[in-house]
């Protein structure tokens, strides 16, 4: 058992959050209360734009910790993401140093002797010097912790994925000339999806599976509210409300988070006071990514407004 | 708790969430944090370690509500009862009759089970319920059949023989009592049946969906009932996200490992030959070009219909299809399959081509004539049909110079083995000139074909 209240610690770790400006849902926050306590990484899935990686910004912030982020693209591998040795480096000191290694060398009498000098020196050229870290080492080795944020995991290949595994469930890598590297202090490690294509279920099994979804409407009218504070109160209502309508309908992109908190700054500088046919025509470019959703959107705007106006009376 | 939260795990398989030992523990360390006296987090926590992705989600949170159901607060023993049980006993009509009954202590000599029903504690009766259900293993159900036999292993593990004594001492005795007793034995008969039932729903539903799902596999596609359709078409969408899976991601596998020597060398030629800079060599790998011929005519229709659904939703792994209908003439019908949707576009194909009687002849003069462009030599030929020309000219000879064209040709047949050459069925002479030629009645050798084919190009 935990030593607080775990519903109150949950609460904690909402407000946490919410100072800095990420304003979490609860399942949101028991997710990231419960990787904290049993040290599992998040997996978090939804919809471009909804705030999967704030989330880790958030949380690196709120902790005080460094944030290291790791961005998956197609062909990503182990040289990119985890380790690479310093080839040009070594190149550099061997080519420099070949008079010294002849020296030392020198006072051998046999090729025996030399060899057995020359293992001497241990691996000289394959020690940490000669390491490159790249994310993923470099987050094991922050000696107060950090937040991991490896980012649209499903845009990498599967080979890559297996290469997480080790590092998911026990946070150390293998690094065949060195040995083992274990994690100074266990990251919080954030993985993102946008289910481009389905993760094995090795890599799912390893982690807490967080889905965020669009958020409820009061809920995204506290995320404007935090985000774009000077915006009133009725037109945020409007807003939000008039964005939920759009969700509503068949569109290539639906307008997220991200879209509604751009389009909050739009008509504040625009300083709309509320919500009328003309602004949203002007500024529906803001929200929707597409010619074809602009055009199936439009007709419905005056209905949308209406509805949003009327929600916003009983709301 | 535990035992409970352990039930939980197989009602949750049950539901078609896939839950291992590994999976199972961590949730019971997370069930360890966060307690189990605040529900949403307990609900919050299950769901975040076991389910896997959105669908699973859903799916675990009705099994949660489900399972862990209460109508409202009990006064007493808040822990020990068992959830699933108290619900049913509270619901069902008759059990409230019972505790209409006027009471009056029950005589001392009758036995547990009958004082417990008389004395209308229905809390003690769930409970009561529930551990029966434990002992008669009740989560171990998995066909409708097997209700009545877990009813009454219910019922005996609760004392029905001893309630069964003390009815027939009681009607000698004190008939009025007798009848209320009864009544009870009637209400707790239903409150174990509903308990069953529900036990059924939650831990049945897997095995009752792998039956079928392999019932339908091997199905013949051919004759299936028109009722099980859709579930087909769920079934091939399956097949083609598991082929996918498979075959969309390790195309870049082979793309190190060897030393470019020459071309290290020439982009080291500023140092001196000293190879600061590395290239590797790479393999191109093409994805897969089909070329799919389907006959639409009666018999093969059904069977062209699942194919040409299966062959369009692998388009992550397959770079383009080009579909082509016939049974008398021979149209192009990638646009229809790829605009509409899967009923729409089948229902269009036939009005344009379908139903009529086959000619393999002139269709493939058709696609002589105007189609021989499509293929290229990475391309796959698939032709799906039974090769019943109706004892028409087959025209192989052109079937020959497809075979020529493309990288292989592909013979998909619906009938048997047996059946092949007899009567007007030209499936020998096509075969001389085929790569391949395989039957393909069932949705199973529909995967198997369809795999092969683009295994081929990895």
């Amino acid at each position: 058992m935990a030593e607080q209240k775990p519903s109150t610690a949950i609460e904690a770790v909402e407000s946490g959050l919410a100072a800095q400006g990420y304003i979490a849902s609860r399942q949101i926050a028991t997710a990231v209360y419960l990787s904290q306590q049993i040290e599992k990484p998040i997996l978090v899935e939804g919809p471009a734009g909804v705030g999967k990686t704030e989330l880790a910004k958030a949380i690196a912030a709120w902790r005080g910790l460094k944030m290291i982020r790791l961005q998956c693209y197609e062909g990503l591998d182990e040289a990119k993401a985890l380790y690479e040795w310093k080839y040009a480096k070594q190149l550099l000191y061997t080519q420099i140093l070949k008079d010294k290694l002849g020296e030392v060398l020198g006072g051998a009498q046999t090729l025996h002797a030399a060899l057995d000098q020359l293992h001497d020196f241990g691996d000289v050229f394959f020690s940490k010097e000669f390491v490159e870290p790249r994310p993923l080492l470099q987050a094991l080795e922050q000696p107060g912790g950090c937040v991991l944020l490896i980012d649209e995991i499903d845009k990498s290949d599967a080979e890559f994925e297996s290469l997480l595994l080790e590092i998911l469930s026990d946070f150390q890598v293998t690094i065949p000339e060195l040995g083992t590297v274990s994690a100074i202090t266990p990251p919080t490690v954030i993985l993102t999806s946008n289910s481009e294509r389905d993760l094995g279920d090795a890599l799912k099994r390893r982690c807490l599976h967080l889905h965020i979804g669009f958020p409820e409407q009061r809920l995204e009218e506290r995320i404007v509210e935090s985000r774009v504070p000077n915006i009133s109160q009725t037109l945020r209502r409007q807003m939000v409300g008039f964005i939920h309508e759009i969700r509503s309908l068949d569109l290539k992109k639906l307008p997220s988070v991200s879209e509604t908190i751009d389009w909050a700054r739009v008509l504040v500088l625009l300083q709309a006071s509320e919500l009328d046919t003309e602004i949203v025509k002007d500024t529906l470019n803001v929200l929707l990514k597409y010619e074809a959703d602009i055009e199936a959107a439009q007709p419905q705007i005056t209905t949308f407004i209406a509805k949003a106006a009327r929600s916003n009376v009983f709301g | 708790m535990r035992e409970n939260i352990h039930r939980f795990f197989r009602a949750a398989r049950g539901a078609g969430v896939h839950v291992s030992p590994a999976e199972s523990i961590d949730a019971m360390r997370a069930v360890a944090q966060v307690g189990v006296s605040d529900r949403t987090i307990l609900r919050d926590a299950l769901l975040l370690t076991l389910a896997k992705s959105q669908d699973e989600k859903l799916a675990l949170g009705d099994c949660f509500d489900l399972f862990f159901s209460q109508p409202e607060p009990r006064q007493e023993q808040p822990e020990a009862n068992g959830k699933d049980a108290s619900e049913d006993t509270d619901q069902s009509p008759s059990s409230a009759a019972t505790s209409d009954a006027s009471g009056g202590s029950p005589p001392a000599e009758l036995g547990p089970l009958a004082q417990m029903l008389l004395s209308q504690d229905r809390n003690a009766v769930a409970a009561a319920i529930a551990s029966a259900a434990g002992a008669a293993s009740l989560s171990d159900i998995r066909y409708s059949t097997q209700r009545g036999i877990f009813s009454s292993r219910i019922l005996d593990a609760m004392g029905l023989q001893r309630l069964r004594d003390d009815l027939d001492e009681l009607t000698a005795t004190n008939p009025a009592l007798a009848e209320r007793l009864r009544a009870a034995l009637d209400a707790l008969r239903e409150a174990v049946r509903d308990t069953v039932a529900q036990g059924l729903a939650l831990y049945a539903r897997e095995e009752a969906e792998n039956l079928r799902n392999e019932i339908l596999r091997n199905a013949p596609l051919a004759r299936i009932e028109r009722r099980h359709v859709a579930e087909m078409r769920a079934l091939i969408r399956q097949i083609a996200r598991r082929l996918r899976e498979r075959y969309s991601k390790p195309r870049k596998r082979q793309r190190r490992g060897h030393l470019d020597v020459r071309r290290t060398l020439r982009r080291n030629a500023a140092w001196g030959g000293i190879p600061f800079l590395t290239a590797w060599k790479r393999k191109h790998r093409d994805r897969p070009k089909i070329v799919a011929l389907c006959d639409v005519s009666g018999s093969v229709a059904q069977v062209s219909d699942f194919f040409l659904l299966l062959i369009h939703s692998l388009h992550e792994v397959v770079d383009d299809v080009h579909s082509f209908a016939f049974s008398s003439h021979l149209i192009e019908v990638s646009d229809i399959l790829e605009k509409k949707s899967p009923e729409e576009a089948m229902a269009e194909i036939m009005s344009k081509v379908g139903f009529g009687s086959s000619d393999y002849g002139s269709s493939l003069v058709d696609f002589e004539k105007e189609f021989m462009s499509t293929l290229t030599p990475q391309t796959t030929v698939i032709v799906l049909g039974d090769a019943r020309s109706n004892n028409l000219d087959p025209r192989a000879d052109i079937l020959r110079r497809i075979s020529e064209r493309s990288k292989r040709l592909v013979w998909l047949n619906p009938e048997g083995r047996l059946a092949w050459g007899f009567g007007d069925s030209e499936m020998p002479r096509y075969a001389t000139f085929c790569s391949v030629v395989r039957q393909c009645a069932t949705a199973q050798q529909l995967e198997r074909a369809v795999s092969d084919i683009v295994a081929t190009y990895q």
